[in-house]
């Protein structure tokens, strides 16, 4: 059957993140930007929503399933409210999904709990690399087996908390695929780099370079399942979070051209501006509708959802950059100050066609 | 809970019509490409036999046809019907989308009766559909001044007292199937079409009502024929109505003027929502033809798509299509989503027409996109991608152009009536 209705569990988390982004992330966005700061205080408020605690087992210590699909619902009414904080919440679950997904019984036993109980705790991933060419199946960084031993070379980029983390996951190349590994804070030879990185946006959220070289992790430490689902998994979140900071764009430019007046009328009433918005909304619904799909595909087991989820991406990544480029136009000059929001959704939405691994659901 | 898993009897049928389209439409696409107005006979009378038994191809989904014989204890499945359609619409149009207009029994005029008429109605207009020979209809809106304008329609309808008949008279253009419908053809049992006219012309929208005229009415004649870019197998209609005498029940919606409503457009309005995304899925059988093409022919080149690259690695080619890929699936989404809102009986003005946007959009994107890719090949008659290209066009114009779509999905997004955006 096909379906378009969010089950009742799936409406009531939507509508508790949608409050909770409205009335605590957005209002924060700006200050958290100019600042560089997300307050703990506000992370936490977001993390007790318990989107990834959701998504984890009871019997790892979570009280629910995961489901891609209900992922993206939550991700896209996360980013709604703001980017950087939607992905600063979900950077424990880079860690947490990654083992929940690829990982062993034992990895699963010993380090979900420690993730999800009690409060919001850096723990992080790091997939991106530092080249124009950077692809997540082709990696750079390489593992090498070594005397019972995995020997990890490499350099990583955008790895959000990565300086405070208690532990990542690094993705290497093993063999020419794609592979998580383990890796405890003040691993030997990992170095994080001193200062945060500086981007177009999300100056909220703290990205970190980090270098490996000759680090040591035991064999115990390999995901031994598939990249595949996790690389589809995060592609569909950031697909989901693409589609929030869209309509977020979307609504704002939308009520500004309604409140505006030009030549007697409200903006809106132009025909230039009202078929520019109405462009906007079909491209996100089209968009959405394809991560749903891909998502429903991750959940079901479908063997063509690494592709659905990459179309997914680059779909999602090509409407974000029109929307929130149109929804800076529809403003103005008052797109384009920094008291209005639309110009930071406009950056933000730029790093769709970079992003990779940065959320997962 | 979100699915996308079509449902057992549409994905069955969508596979028995895949067969249909390429053994009784593509080997015939040029042949009526390149014979226009002749009559695709072979694939109209084995559509009829296919629809008697399976309800396949009408525009008018098939739970109404079968209510008297339901059985009460049946456990009930969720309704289907409209997205039954939109994939039948989608498999025939991608055997040829001319053709596909040809299909016998419940195209527009049918819906029209569907929404906006009574039980009576219904059963006296649209039961004649499973008869022996096949039936057409159509519907007349447009005429030479009045196109998205639909309240710009001059075509009038006085009630004669005496007689208890409605006396029409007008000039209606680009009737899709309006010859098949009116003209008594050996091999057609009668039609009928369904007619917008005013009941006063100063009374603008509150003043238009629909009417169902039945072939052999005196008074009404198929006048031309166009000669058209694309779809050159369906015919397109010029009809003159000349004091026309309709029955007094073969108006659709209320016989009397409520100026603090306008339900007789609302009417109209309602057949556009429930048949947009349908013709939007016709668009989208074409654009699908069109990619698989270029799909294929690269395949025959040696070039696979290689999915999953980052885009700075891909071949402009390989971008092309993977960008052709994501329209056109989301676009088929989004026509998927307008339905099965329809059959659950929610309301669906908005994604309606957004589905036409969109396939308006991206069947003609796709299709020039394609003929650009193939090179000689593309704008070469040898092949059916430039009669596609030409073919796809008309998702993008006909059931309300591109822009009055945008117009449709802007007042709503805006939540602005007609006048507070013209």
């Amino acid at each position: 059957m096909y379906s378009f209705e969010p089950s009742d569990e799936q409406k009531m988390l939507i509508d508790a993140v949608a409050r909770y982004a409205a009335a605590d992330l957005r209002p924060a966005a700006h200050d958290a930007e100019e600042a560089k700061e997300l307050p703990l205080k506000l992370i936490n408020k977001g993390w007790e929503l318990g989107v990834l605690q959701a998504s984890i087992p009871e019997a790892y210590g979570g009280f629910g399933d995961r489901s891609a699909v209900t992922g993206v619902l939550a991700a896209e009414e996360m980013a709604y409210g703001d980017l950087a904080g939607a992905l600063a919440i979900g950077t424990p679950g880079l860690f947490a999904l990654s083992i929940l997904l690829a990982g062993s019984e034992e990895q699963k036993q010993m380090y979900l709990m420690p993730v999800i109980e009690a409060g919001w705790k850096p723990y992080t991933a790091a997939l991106m690399e530092p080249a124009f060419d950077f692809d997540p199946n082709d990696l750079k960084t390489t593992a090498k087996i070594k005397g019972g031993e995995y020997i990890l070379d490499g350099k990583k980029t955008y790895v959000p908390f990565a300086a405070q983390a208690e532990a990542m996951v690094v993705f290497a190349n093993l063999d020419g695929k794609t592979k998580g590994f383990i890796v405890p804070k003040g691993a030997a030879g990992l170095t994080v780099g001193e200062e945060r990185e500086k981007l177009l946006g999300l100056n909220a959220l703290p990205f970190y370079s980090v270098k490996l070289e000759d680090v040591k992790v035991p064999e115990a430490n390999l995901l031994p399942g598939d990249f595949a689902v996790i690389l589809a998994s995060s592609q569909v979140a950031l697909a989901a979070m693409a589609v929030g900071v869209a309509k977020a764009a979307f609504d704002y430019s939308r009520d500004y051209a309604k409140d505006r007046d030009v030549f007697g009328v409200k903006v809106a009433q132009k025909q230039a501006i009202a078929f520019m918005l109405a462009e906007m909304a079909t491209e996100i619904e089209a968009s959405r509708l394809l991560i749903w799909e891909a998502a429903w595909m991750i959940d079901a087991g479908k063997e063509e959802a690494s592709k659905q989820a990459y179309l997914a991406l680059t779909g999602a990544a090509d409407m974000v950059m029109m929307v929130t480029d149109r929804a800076v136009q529809i403003l103005g000059g008052h797109g384009y100050i920094r008291e209005h929001p639309v110009e930071l959704w406009m950056r933000n939405g730029r790093g769709f066609s970079t992003f990779a691994g940065l959320a997962l659901v | 809970m979100i699915e996308f898993e079509a449902p057992k009897p549409i994905a069955n049928q969508t596979f028995v019509l895949k067969t249909v389209a390429e053994e009784m439409m593509r080997s015939k696409s040029r042949y009526f490409d390149e014979h226009e107005h002749e009559i695709p006979y072979d694939y109209i009378e084995f559509m009829q036999t296919v629809k008697r038994a399976t309800g396949a191809g009408s525009l008018v989904p098939r739970e109404e046809k079968k209510k008297e014989d339901e059985d009460p204890n049946k456990p009930k499945h969720p309704p289907i019907g409209y997205q039954m359609l939109a994939s039948i619409a989608e498999a025939l149009a991608w055997g040829d989308v001319g053709m596909y207009l040809c299909t016998p029994g419940g195209l527009l005029g049918a819906a029209a009766v569907q929404a906006a008429g009574t039980p009576e109605q219904r059963q006296k207009f649209l039961t004649r559909f499973l008869g022996e020979k096949p039936v057409f209809d159509a519907m007349c809106m447009t005429e030479a001044g009045a196109g998205s304008d639909t309240s710009a329609i001059r075509a009038t309808a006085v009630l004669d007292k005496a007689t208890n008949e409605w006396i029409i008279n007008g000039e209606k253009i680009f009737v899709t199937a309006g010859d098949k419908a009116m003209t008594a053809y050996e091999k057609f049992d009668k039609g009928f079409i369904v007619v917008w006219a005013t009941l006063d012309p100063k009374a603008g929208r509150a003043g238009m009502r629909a009417f169902v005229i039945e072939a052999g009415t005196p008074g009404v004649r198929v006048e031309k024929l166009e000669h058209k870019l694309g779809i050159r197998c369906s015919d397109t209609a010029t009809i003159v109505l000349q004091d026309a005498r309709v029955p007094f029940d073969h108006i659709l919606g209320s016989p009397t003027i409520e100026t603090d409503t306008s339900k007789g457009f609302k009417g109209a309005m309602a057949t556009f929502d429930a048949t947009r995304p349908l013709v939007a899925a016709g668009g989208i059988g074409v654009a699908r033809a069109a990619l698989e093409f270029v799909i294929e022919k690269l395949a025959e080149n040696g070039i696979t798509i290689r999915y999953g690259l980052p885009r700075q690695k891909l071949t402009n080619i390989e971008r092309e299509v993977i960008d052709m890929e994501i329209m056109l699936r989301s676009a088929w989404l989004m026509i998927i989503k307008a339905v099965w809102m329809a059959d659950n009986k929610k309301s669906n003005a908005l994604e309606a027409s957004m589905s036409k946007v969109k396939a308006g959009d991206i069947g003609t994107k796709i299709t020039q996109k394609a003929v650009e890719l193939m090179g000689p090949l593309g704008y070469s008659r040898e092949f059916l991608l430039e009669k596609w290209f030409r073919d796809a066009k008309i998702t993008d114009i006909y059931e309300g152009t591109g822009q009055i779509n945008r117009l449709v999905v802007a007042r709503q997004i805006l939540d602005y009536r007609s006048s507070e955006l013209r």
